[in-house]
Protein backbone atom coordinates (compact mmCIF):
# COMPACT_ATOMS: atom_id res chain seq x y z
CA UNK A 1 0.00 0.00 0.00
CA UNK A 2 1.19 3.01 -0.91
CA UNK A 3 1.05 6.55 1.49
CA UNK A 4 1.56 10.23 0.05
CA UNK A 5 0.80 13.46 1.49
CA UNK A 6 -0.96 13.63 -1.95
CA UNK A 7 -3.43 11.49 -1.10
CA UNK A 8 -4.71 13.14 1.80
CA UNK A 9 -6.22 15.98 0.02
CA UNK A 10 -8.37 14.09 -2.29
CA UNK A 11 -11.50 15.38 -3.14
CA UNK A 12 -13.07 11.81 -2.01
CA UNK A 13 -11.85 12.28 1.64
CA UNK A 14 -13.26 16.18 1.15
CA UNK A 15 -16.59 14.59 -0.12
CA UNK A 16 -16.79 11.79 3.03
CA UNK A 17 -16.26 14.43 5.64
CA UNK A 18 -18.56 16.52 4.36
CA UNK A 19 -21.10 14.14 3.73
CA UNK A 20 -20.98 12.33 6.97
CA UNK A 21 -20.15 15.46 8.77
CA UNK A 22 -17.68 13.45 10.56
CA UNK A 23 -14.31 14.93 11.42
CA UNK A 24 -12.41 11.53 10.70
CA UNK A 25 -9.16 12.32 11.80
CA UNK A 26 -10.33 12.83 15.60
CA UNK A 27 -9.78 8.76 15.94
CA UNK A 28 -7.60 7.26 17.31
CA UNK A 29 -8.21 3.86 16.54
CA UNK A 30 -9.06 2.34 20.32
CA UNK A 31 -11.18 -0.24 18.43
CA UNK A 32 -14.21 0.45 20.84
CA UNK A 33 -16.73 0.79 17.41
CA UNK A 34 -15.52 -3.09 16.43
CA UNK A 35 -15.50 -4.24 19.77
CA UNK A 36 -19.48 -3.69 19.96
CA UNK A 37 -20.46 -4.05 16.60
CA UNK A 38 -23.14 -6.47 16.51
CA UNK A 39 -22.05 -7.55 12.74
CA UNK A 40 -18.58 -7.22 13.39
CA UNK A 41 -18.60 -11.29 12.68
CA UNK A 42 -19.60 -10.95 9.37
CA UNK A 43 -17.69 -7.78 8.06
CA UNK A 44 -14.28 -9.47 7.62
CA UNK A 45 -12.51 -6.29 7.92
CA UNK A 46 -13.13 -4.80 11.15
CA UNK A 47 -15.20 -1.22 11.18
CA UNK A 48 -12.59 0.68 13.14
CA UNK A 49 -9.87 -0.53 9.84
CA UNK A 50 -12.30 1.46 7.66
CA UNK A 51 -11.72 4.74 9.33
CA UNK A 52 -8.16 4.20 9.39
CA UNK A 53 -8.19 3.78 5.52
CA UNK A 54 -9.82 6.68 5.38
CA UNK A 55 -7.12 8.43 7.56
CA UNK A 56 -4.72 7.53 5.53
CA UNK A 57 -6.11 8.57 2.56
CA UNK A 58 -6.55 5.16 0.41
CA UNK A 59 -10.19 5.86 -1.43
CA UNK A 60 -9.75 2.57 -3.66
CA UNK A 61 -9.33 0.60 0.03
CA UNK A 62 -12.24 2.54 1.63
CA UNK A 63 -14.70 2.09 -1.58
CA UNK A 64 -13.73 -1.79 -1.46
CA UNK A 65 -14.94 -2.27 1.82
CA UNK A 66 -17.98 -4.57 1.55
CA UNK A 67 -19.12 -4.55 5.01
CA UNK A 68 -20.58 -1.17 4.64
CA UNK A 69 -23.64 -3.31 3.43
CA UNK A 70 -23.33 -4.73 6.66
CA UNK A 71 -23.70 -1.92 8.56
CA UNK A 72 -27.00 -1.99 9.92
CA UNK A 73 -27.14 2.04 11.45
CA UNK A 74 -27.77 0.86 14.82
CA UNK A 75 -25.36 3.42 16.07
CA UNK A 76 -23.84 1.30 18.99
CA UNK A 77 -20.51 2.27 17.64
CA UNK A 78 -21.34 6.15 17.58
CA UNK A 79 -22.68 5.47 21.37
CA UNK A 80 -19.36 4.15 22.66
CA UNK A 81 -17.09 6.43 20.67
CA UNK A 82 -14.54 8.20 23.44
CA UNK A 83 -13.98 11.11 20.10
CA UNK A 84 -17.43 11.64 19.43
CA UNK A 85 -16.78 10.38 15.68
CA UNK A 86 -20.58 8.46 14.42
CA UNK A 87 -19.07 5.72 12.35
CA UNK A 88 -22.81 5.11 11.21
CA UNK A 89 -22.19 8.36 9.68
CA UNK A 90 -19.00 7.37 7.65
CA UNK A 91 -20.61 4.01 6.74
CA UNK A 92 -23.63 5.57 5.04
CA UNK A 93 -21.24 8.18 3.23
CA UNK A 94 -19.71 5.26 1.35
CA UNK A 95 -22.39 3.46 0.79
CA UNK A 96 -23.92 6.91 -0.49
CA UNK A 97 -20.96 7.35 -2.91
CA UNK A 98 -21.54 3.99 -4.34
CA UNK A 99 -24.99 3.84 -4.90
CA UNK A 100 -24.51 7.53 -6.42
CA UNK A 101 -21.81 5.95 -8.59
CA UNK A 102 -24.55 3.04 -9.78
CA UNK A 103 -23.34 0.13 -7.62
CA UNK A 104 -26.32 -1.70 -5.69
CA UNK A 105 -25.75 -4.73 -3.79
CA UNK A 106 -29.37 -5.59 -3.70
CA UNK A 107 -31.85 -6.06 -6.68
CA UNK A 108 -35.30 -6.09 -5.77
CA UNK A 109 -36.05 -8.46 -8.92
CA UNK A 110 -33.60 -11.62 -7.02
CA UNK A 111 -35.07 -10.97 -3.23
CA UNK A 112 -35.90 -14.15 -2.42
CA UNK A 113 -40.43 -14.29 -2.84
CA UNK A 114 -40.63 -15.63 1.04
CA UNK A 115 -38.92 -12.89 2.01
CA UNK A 116 -40.98 -10.33 0.68
CA UNK A 117 -44.29 -12.24 1.84
CA UNK A 118 -43.35 -12.36 5.39
CA UNK A 119 -40.95 -9.66 5.83
CA UNK A 120 -42.73 -6.44 7.15
CA UNK A 121 -42.92 -3.29 5.18
CA UNK A 122 -40.56 -1.55 7.34
CA UNK A 123 -37.53 -3.88 7.00
CA UNK A 124 -38.34 -4.22 2.94
CA UNK A 125 -38.07 -0.44 2.72
CA UNK A 126 -35.39 0.35 5.03
CA UNK A 127 -33.35 -2.35 3.11
CA UNK A 128 -34.07 -0.53 -0.35
CA UNK A 129 -33.33 2.82 1.16
CA UNK A 130 -29.82 1.57 1.78
CA UNK A 131 -29.50 -0.78 -0.23
CA UNK A 132 -30.60 0.68 -3.81
CA UNK A 133 -29.62 3.46 -5.98
CA UNK B 1 -56.72 -0.96 15.96
CA UNK B 2 -54.81 -2.90 19.05
CA UNK B 3 -53.45 0.46 20.66
CA UNK B 4 -56.68 2.24 19.80
CA UNK B 5 -58.96 0.04 21.66
CA UNK B 6 -56.50 0.11 24.45
CA UNK B 7 -55.78 3.92 24.43
CA UNK B 8 -59.69 4.46 24.27
CA UNK B 9 -60.28 2.30 27.54
CA UNK B 10 -57.31 4.38 29.14
CA UNK B 11 -59.01 7.65 28.37
CA UNK B 12 -56.50 8.41 25.42
CA UNK B 13 -58.33 9.74 22.28
CA UNK B 14 -55.89 8.68 19.61
CA UNK B 15 -56.80 10.29 15.85
CA UNK B 16 -55.49 8.54 13.26
CA UNK B 17 -53.57 10.99 10.68
CA UNK B 18 -56.25 11.39 7.83
CA UNK B 19 -52.75 11.31 5.04
CA UNK B 20 -50.54 9.82 6.41
CA UNK B 21 -47.49 8.58 4.60
CA UNK B 22 -44.49 5.86 5.46
CA UNK B 23 -41.52 7.82 7.36
CA UNK B 24 -38.89 6.10 4.64
CA UNK B 25 -38.12 3.24 7.67
CA UNK B 26 -34.50 4.68 8.00
CA UNK B 27 -33.28 8.31 8.96
CA UNK B 28 -31.00 9.44 5.97
CA UNK B 29 -27.65 9.83 7.82
CA UNK B 30 -25.98 11.15 4.86
CA UNK B 31 -25.71 15.17 5.20
CA UNK B 32 -27.03 15.67 1.82
CA UNK B 33 -29.47 13.32 1.41
CA UNK B 34 -32.41 15.32 2.10
CA UNK B 35 -34.71 14.54 0.03
CA UNK B 36 -35.15 11.30 1.85
CA UNK B 37 -36.79 13.53 4.49
CA UNK B 38 -39.60 14.82 2.61
CA UNK B 39 -41.58 12.22 3.82
CA UNK B 40 -41.29 12.23 7.77
CA UNK B 41 -41.49 16.30 7.31
CA UNK B 42 -44.98 16.30 5.51
CA UNK B 43 -46.00 13.90 8.12
CA UNK B 44 -45.06 16.07 11.09
CA UNK B 45 -46.51 18.92 8.85
CA UNK B 46 -49.70 17.43 8.63
CA UNK B 47 -50.33 16.45 12.14
CA UNK B 48 -49.34 20.05 12.97
CA UNK B 49 -51.76 21.19 10.49
CA UNK B 50 -54.53 18.87 12.57
CA UNK B 51 -53.59 20.76 15.74
CA UNK B 52 -51.85 17.81 17.31
CA UNK B 53 -49.02 15.88 18.31
CA UNK B 54 -47.92 12.79 17.07
CA UNK B 55 -47.79 8.91 18.99
CA UNK B 56 -46.09 6.31 17.02
CA UNK B 57 -46.43 2.67 17.62
CA UNK B 58 -43.31 1.56 15.87
CA UNK B 59 -39.69 2.14 17.31
CA UNK B 60 -38.57 2.92 13.68
CA UNK B 61 -41.32 5.59 13.24
CA UNK B 62 -40.33 7.22 16.42
CA UNK B 63 -36.61 7.47 15.19
CA UNK B 64 -37.05 8.92 12.12
CA UNK B 65 -40.36 11.36 12.71
CA UNK B 66 -38.12 12.49 16.23
CA UNK B 67 -35.06 12.76 14.71
CA UNK B 68 -36.39 14.73 11.28
CA UNK B 69 -38.34 17.55 13.99
CA UNK B 70 -34.79 17.84 15.93
CA UNK B 71 -33.52 18.79 12.66
CA UNK B 72 -35.88 21.52 11.20
CA UNK B 73 -36.36 22.64 14.00
CA UNK B 74 -32.24 23.16 14.45
CA UNK B 75 -31.38 23.74 10.47
CA UNK B 76 -33.51 26.89 8.93
CA UNK B 77 -31.65 25.94 5.47
CA UNK B 78 -32.99 22.23 5.28
CA UNK B 79 -36.50 23.58 6.88
CA UNK B 80 -37.04 25.95 4.16
CA UNK B 81 -35.59 23.32 1.24
CA UNK B 82 -38.35 20.85 2.60
CA UNK B 83 -41.13 23.71 3.08
CA UNK B 84 -40.74 24.66 -0.59
CA UNK B 85 -40.43 21.15 -1.96
CA UNK B 86 -43.32 19.65 0.41
CA UNK B 87 -45.21 23.41 0.19
CA UNK B 88 -46.05 22.90 3.43
CA UNK B 89 -45.05 25.53 6.60
CA UNK B 90 -43.32 23.05 9.53
CA UNK B 91 -40.85 24.45 11.78
CA UNK B 92 -40.80 21.57 14.48
CA UNK B 93 -43.69 22.98 16.54
CA UNK B 94 -45.15 19.60 17.21
CA UNK B 95 -43.91 16.63 19.57
CA UNK B 96 -43.31 13.43 18.57
CA UNK B 97 -43.73 10.33 21.14
CA UNK B 98 -43.71 7.24 20.99
CA UNK B 99 -47.26 4.93 23.20
CA UNK B 100 -45.39 3.86 26.03
CA UNK B 101 -44.50 7.38 26.78
CA UNK B 102 -47.58 8.65 26.52
CA UNK B 103 -48.85 5.72 29.34
CA UNK B 104 -46.13 6.57 31.81
CA UNK B 105 -46.19 10.24 30.97
CA UNK B 106 -50.13 11.04 30.47
CA UNK B 107 -51.81 7.70 32.28
CA UNK B 108 -49.10 7.30 34.58
CA UNK B 109 -48.29 3.91 34.85
CA UNK B 110 -49.73 3.15 38.51
CA UNK B 111 -53.36 4.61 37.00
CA UNK B 112 -52.34 2.13 33.82
CA UNK B 113 -52.17 -0.88 36.99
CA UNK B 114 -55.29 -0.49 37.93
CA UNK B 115 -57.16 -0.84 34.83
CA UNK B 116 -55.65 -4.02 34.54
CA UNK B 117 -58.25 -6.45 34.33
CA UNK B 118 -56.40 -9.58 32.98
CA UNK B 119 -52.92 -9.33 34.93
CA UNK B 120 -50.28 -11.00 33.67
CA UNK B 121 -49.86 -12.91 36.60
CA UNK B 122 -46.06 -13.19 37.15
CA UNK B 123 -45.14 -13.99 33.43
CA UNK B 124 -41.30 -13.43 33.15
CA UNK B 125 -41.18 -11.20 30.40
CA UNK B 126 -37.88 -9.80 28.45
CA UNK B 127 -38.30 -5.99 27.61
CA UNK B 128 -36.03 -5.66 24.49
CA UNK B 129 -35.28 -2.34 23.24
CA UNK B 130 -32.83 -2.32 20.51
CA UNK B 131 -31.47 0.09 19.02
CA UNK B 132 -34.28 2.63 17.06
CA UNK B 133 -35.64 3.97 21.14
CA UNK B 134 -31.97 4.15 22.61
CA UNK B 135 -29.74 5.78 19.71
CA UNK B 136 -28.49 7.99 18.85
CA UNK B 137 -29.24 9.03 22.66
CA UNK B 138 -29.04 13.07 22.12
CA UNK B 139 -31.30 13.11 19.43
CA UNK B 140 -34.10 10.08 20.88
CA UNK B 141 -33.75 11.05 24.53
CA UNK B 142 -35.70 8.12 24.77
CA UNK B 143 -34.93 6.38 28.62
CA UNK B 144 -31.27 6.17 29.97
CA UNK B 145 -29.63 5.03 26.77
CA UNK B 146 -27.74 1.93 28.39
CA UNK B 147 -30.20 1.15 31.41
CA UNK B 148 -33.58 1.50 30.04
CA UNK B 149 -36.37 1.35 32.64
CA UNK B 150 -39.68 2.17 30.41
CA UNK B 151 -40.39 -1.24 29.31
CA UNK B 152 -40.01 -3.06 32.51
CA UNK B 153 -41.99 -0.24 34.29
CA UNK B 154 -44.86 -1.22 31.32
CA UNK B 155 -44.65 -4.93 31.85
CA UNK B 156 -44.98 -4.37 35.98
CA UNK B 157 -47.59 -2.52 35.59
CA UNK B 158 -49.34 -5.20 33.46
CA UNK B 159 -48.84 -7.79 36.51
CA UNK B 160 -45.29 -9.40 34.48
CA UNK B 161 -42.22 -9.92 36.02
CA UNK B 162 -39.45 -7.96 33.89
CA UNK B 163 -36.13 -9.62 33.43
CA UNK B 164 -33.01 -8.05 33.46
CA UNK B 165 -29.89 -9.16 30.51
CA UNK B 166 -27.47 -7.79 29.24
CA UNK B 167 -28.69 -7.73 25.20
CA UNK B 168 -31.73 -5.97 25.84
CA UNK B 169 -30.30 -2.73 23.58
CA UNK B 170 -28.44 -5.06 21.23
CA UNK B 171 -29.60 -4.69 17.93
CA UNK B 172 -31.23 -7.69 16.09
CA UNK B 173 -29.84 -7.24 12.64
CA UNK B 174 -32.32 -4.57 11.36
CA UNK B 175 -32.89 -4.41 7.50
CA UNK B 176 -30.47 -7.44 6.57
CA UNK B 177 -33.14 -9.75 7.21
CA UNK B 178 -33.58 -9.04 3.73
CA UNK B 179 -30.79 -8.46 2.18
CA UNK B 180 -28.20 -10.79 4.36
CA UNK B 181 -30.39 -13.56 6.23
CA UNK B 182 -27.36 -15.18 7.73
CA UNK B 183 -26.06 -12.09 9.72
CA UNK B 184 -29.21 -11.42 11.34
CA UNK B 185 -29.93 -14.76 12.45
CA UNK B 186 -26.55 -14.56 14.27
CA UNK B 187 -27.44 -11.02 15.90
CA UNK B 188 -30.95 -12.26 16.40
CA UNK B 189 -30.05 -15.23 18.32
CA UNK B 190 -27.38 -13.86 20.59
CA UNK B 191 -30.34 -11.51 21.63
CA UNK B 192 -32.94 -13.97 22.26
CA UNK B 193 -30.40 -16.96 24.10
CA UNK B 194 -29.34 -13.75 26.60
CA UNK B 195 -33.49 -13.33 27.46
CA UNK B 196 -33.70 -17.21 27.38
CA UNK B 197 -30.43 -17.33 29.69
CA UNK B 198 -32.30 -14.89 32.13
CA UNK B 199 -35.14 -16.74 32.29
CA UNK B 200 -37.52 -15.35 29.86
CA UNK B 201 -40.61 -17.08 28.83
CA UNK B 202 -41.80 -13.94 26.71
CA UNK B 203 -40.06 -11.55 25.20
CA UNK B 204 -41.61 -7.97 24.08
CA UNK B 205 -40.68 -5.55 21.51
CA UNK B 206 -42.08 -2.12 20.28
CA UNK B 207 -40.80 -2.56 16.42
CA UNK B 208 -42.10 -4.96 13.36
CA UNK B 209 -38.68 -5.29 12.11
CA UNK B 210 -37.11 -6.44 15.67
CA UNK B 211 -40.32 -8.86 16.27
CA UNK B 212 -39.84 -10.05 12.69
CA UNK B 213 -36.04 -10.90 12.88
CA UNK B 214 -36.39 -12.47 15.98
CA UNK B 215 -39.06 -14.64 14.82
CA UNK B 216 -36.62 -15.42 11.96
CA UNK B 217 -34.05 -16.22 14.83
CA UNK B 218 -36.54 -18.58 17.35
CA UNK B 219 -37.33 -21.21 14.41
CA UNK B 220 -33.44 -22.40 14.53
CA UNK B 221 -33.80 -22.32 18.83
CA UNK B 222 -34.99 -24.82 21.30
CA UNK B 223 -37.95 -23.54 23.35
CA UNK B 224 -37.08 -19.75 22.68
CA UNK B 225 -38.76 -17.20 24.40
CA UNK B 226 -43.12 -15.92 23.03
CA UNK B 227 -42.25 -13.38 21.12
CA UNK B 228 -45.11 -10.32 21.84
CA UNK B 229 -45.50 -6.70 20.27
CA UNK B 230 -46.23 -4.54 23.59
CA UNK B 231 -49.42 -3.51 22.28
CA UNK B 232 -50.60 -7.18 22.38
CA UNK B 233 -49.74 -7.51 26.17
CA UNK B 234 -51.67 -3.84 26.79
CA UNK B 235 -54.71 -5.10 24.97
CA UNK B 236 -55.01 -8.59 26.87
CA UNK B 237 -54.15 -7.28 30.05
CA UNK B 238 -57.20 -4.66 30.00
CA UNK B 239 -59.03 -6.71 28.57
CA UNK B 240 -59.87 -5.60 24.96
CA UNK B 241 -58.29 -8.48 23.01
CA UNK B 242 -61.59 -10.67 22.90
CA UNK B 243 -63.07 -7.39 21.19
CA UNK B 244 -60.30 -7.26 18.83
CA UNK B 245 -60.40 -10.97 17.80
CA UNK B 246 -63.68 -10.62 16.75
CA UNK B 247 -62.95 -7.76 14.94
CA UNK B 248 -59.74 -9.52 13.14
CA UNK B 249 -57.14 -7.34 14.66
CA UNK B 250 -55.07 -10.31 16.35
CA UNK B 251 -55.57 -12.78 13.45
CA UNK B 252 -51.56 -12.45 12.32
CA UNK B 253 -49.98 -12.31 15.61
CA UNK B 254 -51.89 -14.87 18.23
CA UNK B 255 -51.11 -13.34 21.88
CA UNK B 256 -49.94 -16.44 23.85
CA UNK B 257 -51.75 -18.86 26.44
CA UNK B 258 -51.03 -16.94 29.88
CA UNK B 259 -50.36 -19.88 32.39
Amino acid sequence: MKLSRDKLKSSFLQKVAEMSGEDIASCYQCGKCSAGCPLEAAMGILPHRALRLLQLGCEEEALNFDAVWLCASCHTCESRCPRGCDLSRVMEALRMIRLRGGQSPVHPQEVDEEILQRAPQQAIVSCYRKNIS
Amino acid sequence: MTARESARCLGISLEELEDWQCCGAVFPLATDAIINLASPFRTLASAHQAGADLVTLCSGCLNVLRRTNKLVAADAEIRKKLEDFVEMKYAGERKVFHLLEVLRDETGFDQLQKKVVHPLDDVTVAPYYGCLLLRPAEDMAFDHPDKPVIMGEFLRALGAKPVSYPFQTECCGSYLSVSSVDSTRQAASAVLKSAQAAGAQWLVTSCPTCLYNLELAAESLDEPPRLVYFTQLLAHALGVDAYLEENGALAKNVMPEVN
